[in-house]
């Protein structure tokens, strides 16, 4: 079986799974591990977004 | 009341996170079989979690056609994806066992695949860690 993803989903599923392990480890309590892999996940997708803003800009 | 020196000895000797069996077996398990380092320690949330993150991204490398590294590469680089690979524990051997992921990088999603396994692996050994940690009663 292949998987055919885009750029965009592969970079969300990475951000998603990734964000999970680092909730996980990187906090004692539930509440700091929702918060920080929320805030893990925002900073993966954010990433992207600033990323491909910064690749419109050099490309026109 | 103070201390004499032979208790004063005595604390200062012994370790504040003593090494317990679980604090060996925990990681290896979590090593093997990603999130089980958790589950054996009652952390059942959390182990499935961590299993379904490393399980999920080790298998989405492979369905993108993702290349699983050899120990004997010969290059630098493809040593490194290795270890990276073998953070997987079980499901690195299984792959290799079965000769999966051995398929030419043809198009684009064929790298990101490689890297989602190399990563699946890093993220397990971060995992163990966490196990490792739990185990010793430096986390909750």
């Amino acid at each position: 079986m292949t998987f055919t993803l885009s750029h965009f989903s592969a970079a969300v599923l990475f951000a998603l799974f990734a964000s999970v392990v680092f909730g996980i480890t990187q906090r004692n309590t539930t509440m700091e591990q929702i918060r920080y892999g929320l805030y893990c996940f925002g900073l993966f997708v954010g990433g992207v977004f600033a990323a491909g803003w910064v690749m419109w800009l050099l490309r026109r | 009341m103070a201390k004499t020196s032979t208790e004063k000895a005595a604390t200062a000797s012994a370790p504040e996170y003593p090494l317990t069996k679980m604090a060996i077996v925990a990681p290896i398990v979590g090593w093997l079989i990603p999130g089980a380092g958790h589950l054996i320690q009652k952390r059942y949330v959390r182990g499935i979690l961590l299993m379904v993150s490393v399980v999920a991204m080790f298998l989405i490398g492979l369905g993108m056609n993702g290349r699983v590294y050899g120990p004997n590469g010969g290059d630098i680089l493809e040593m490194l994806g290795f270890v990276g690979d073998l953070g997987s524990g079980a499901l690195y051997f299984l792959v290799r066992i079965m000769g999966w992921g051995q398929a030419a990088a043809a198009h684009a999603t064929a790298d990101y695949g490689k890297t989602f396994v190399i990563v699946a692996g890093l993220l397990n050994f971060i995992a163990a860690a966490d196990a490792h940690h739990i185990a010793l009663g430096k986390k909750p």
